[in-house]
């Protein structure tokens, strides 16, 4: 290559948009092939009758109609519902009690907050292990402890009162997952700490200038300051309810346990898919979850477009 | 909510409710702890003990449990995690290392470069592509895994770890958005000053933008490694051979293997897999709570 022709290769400049196409680039390919594909996919398996091992066969609609006279579809809609409804308040509860808690800024804050923050980070599939350990109904430390205080009451009431088992009574399998879920709140307090931090000062201070109590300015100053950041958190929860698997995959077992108590959403779908091989009908249940989660975006976007937060990888 | 504990009556219960709920918290690891340091029949017999005894036992203890003991022959006389004749922990362990790697690299690079292209360069459409994968962000996985397992069946990749690492290399919605907000915090009279040196967009990325960037790549590769080592469903699905199994996968088919395995051994399994992640968040306390609090919460 003669200078001349050096000189202008390195002068020449890639118009910007191309520069940037380029920069993106691995995304618009990632987004094509490991989703939009993907998605396309799922929504014309979900028209067919699809095992894998032939070729998909168009139905129609007949998925979906099927998928709504379905008593164990149903069945996983409810138990994720109803795991949702119960376990959203208990935790955003107990999340912002522990960072008041925290923010009032004890001696020693850093090794509260990390002993919170620790169950958190426990790899799911040891904490199911560690948490069916102490459910067992007979030798767990939970019943260990609970059994006494239960027989003493029991005395005092002249009855018999026997603690739950906890995994294979159908009426405890939602409580029990409900308090793993506890247990692992820690992601949540570090998030709202982050956002009592944010209320100003000064409205507490105008507040008690104007004489108000601690309840009023919970209610007045610091829930409104955060809510927000509340709703940001539940809708988050409430797309994640939709897709819990592991826990009770392995507490209880692929079919959820006693009665299915505890067979949610994501695990119906994973058993069509893969033990069952009926990728349409999997298929469809997919494009379900698809609709439901993309509501609960819609809400996000609609409500607040400055709020960000960081929700793991 | 700023001043409590004004009175020391009112410290003093903050204090006693918090160490209470802080055991609370840890009283789940601890057992798992003391119930791995057992043996068998003191699990059964003396389940509420702390710890085994006579406590001199522990190291013995640890060499039962957790490594085992194998007879010259090298066939198992003390049957513990790692030396395990059907589940192989050390074997997950390195491939649970191989994705971790590829697969951290991998997201940190692409995110970062992607990251770039929306927060430097100026184009037409930037902001209507940025929009879409703001809507990708919260597509859930089990929504797409199913055609996933098919996609990657036809590239040929269902047997080996591939489906697990590969499609890190794309960037992913959450981390783009996470470090474009960091880079748009790096001035950009930095850039202007390289750019004058004569420096191309590549070397302003290189040499200005990841070097500023390092504690937000921090987060990104930590909060990754976590993902893939927790990951379950993932491997779940795309991995059929036993020799290509992950930890976490490992220790499910630890527990569900035929015959019962005893309580003991079982917490001893999971103290090995849930170890390093407690050693990582003792090293980077900072970078977790950071990642989860400032990075995130502001515009």
């Amino acid at each position: 290559m003669s200078a001349a022709g050096a000189r202008r290769l390195r002068e020449f400049r890639a118009p910007d948009w191309a520069v940037g196409l380029a920069f993106v680039s691995p995304w618009i390919v990632g987004f094509v092939v490991f989703l939009a594909l993907p998605i396309g996919m799922s929504l014309y398996y979900s028209l067919t009758d699809y095992s894998m091992l032939e070729e998909p066969v168009w139905v129609g609609l007949d998925n979906y109609t099927a998928l709504a006279s379905d008593s164990v579809f149903w069945k996983s809609v409810w138990n994720t519902v109803f795991f949702a409804a119960l376990s959203l308040p208990i935790t955003t509860v107990v999340a912002i009690v522990l960072a008041a808690l925290l923010a009032s800024k004890p001696r020693g804050t850093g090794w509260f907050r990390a002993a919170i923050f620790v169950p958190s980070l426990v790899p799911m599939v040891a904490s199911a292990m560690v948490w069916m350990w102490l459910l067992n109904a007979e030798l767990g430390l939970i019943n260990r402890i609970l059994q006494p205080i239960l027989d003493a009451l029991g005395a005092a009431v002249g009855g018999n009162l026997l603690a739950p088992n906890w995994l294979e009574d159908k009426a405890w399998v939602m409580p029990a997952l409900v308090l793993t879920t506890v247990w692992s709140v820690g992601h949540s307090v570090v998030i709202y700490g982050a956002a009592l931090e944010e209320v100003p000062k000064a409205l507490y201070e105008a507040a008690e200038l104007d004489g108000v109590g601690p309840v009023r300015k919970l209610t007045s100053v610091t829930l409104p300051m955060i809510s927000p950041v509340i709703l940001f958190n539940v809708i988050v929860g409430a797309i994640g309810a939709w897709q819990v698997f592991v826990m009770p995959y392995i507490m209880l077992g692929s079919s959820g346990g006693p009665d299915r108590a505890g067979y949610f959403y994501t695990m119906y779908l994973y058993d069509k898919a893969f033990p069952f091989g009926e990728m349409g009908y999997a298929s469809a249940m997919a494009w379900i979850q698809l609709l439901i989660v993309m509501a609960f975006t819609g809400v996000i976007f609609l409500s607040s477009k400055k709020l960000v937060h960081y929700r793991g990888a | 909510m700023r001043k409590t504990g004004r009175s020391p009556l009112r410290r003093s219960l903050l204090y006693v409710a918090l160490l209470a709920i802080t055991a609370t918290f840890l009283l789940p690891l601890i057992w798992m702890l003391s119930t791995s340091l057992k043996t068998e029949r003191q699990v059964i017999e003396a389940p509420t003990a702390v710890l085994p005894e006579p406590i001199t036992d522990i190291p013995q203890q640890i060499r039962d449990n957790y490594l085992g003991v194998n007879d010259e022959q090298g066939e198992v006389e003390v049957r513990g995690v790692l030396n395990d004749p059907v589940i192989d922990f050390p074997l997950y362990l390195r491939n649970t290392l191989v994705v971790a790697i590829l697969s951290v690299t991998g997201m940190v690079l692409s995110s970062a470069f992607v990251a770039y292209g929306f927060s430097r360069v100026r184009w037409r459409g930037r902001g209507l592509l940025f929009g879409v994968v703001l809507a990708t962000m919260m597509i859930p996985f089990p929504v797409i895994m199913g055609p996933m397992f098919i996609l990657f069946r036809e590239l040929g990749w269902i047997g080996s770890l591939k489906p697990l690492w590969v499609p890190a290399w794309f960037a992913s919605a959450y981390n783009v958005f996470l470090l474009r907000q960091f880079f748009m915090s790096i001035p950009r009279e930095l850039d202007e000053a390289a750019t004058v040196d004569g420096c191309t967009h590549l070397g302003v990325f290189w040499r200005i933008i990841l070097p500023n960037a390092k504690p937000a790549l921090a987060v990104v590769a930590l909060f990754h490694f976590m993902f893939v080592w927790n990951d379950f469903l993932g491997p779940l699905i795309f991995l059929v051979e036993r020799d290509d199994f992950t930890l976490a996968l490992g220790l499910q088919l630890y527990q569900a293997q035929a015959g019962e395995v005893p309580w003991n051994l079982l917490m001893a399994a999971s103290t090995l897999v849930m170890g390093p992640v407690l050693l990582a968040f003792l090293l980077a306390q900072r970078t977790f709570v950071e990642g989860l609090s400032t990075t995130g919460l502001k515009e």
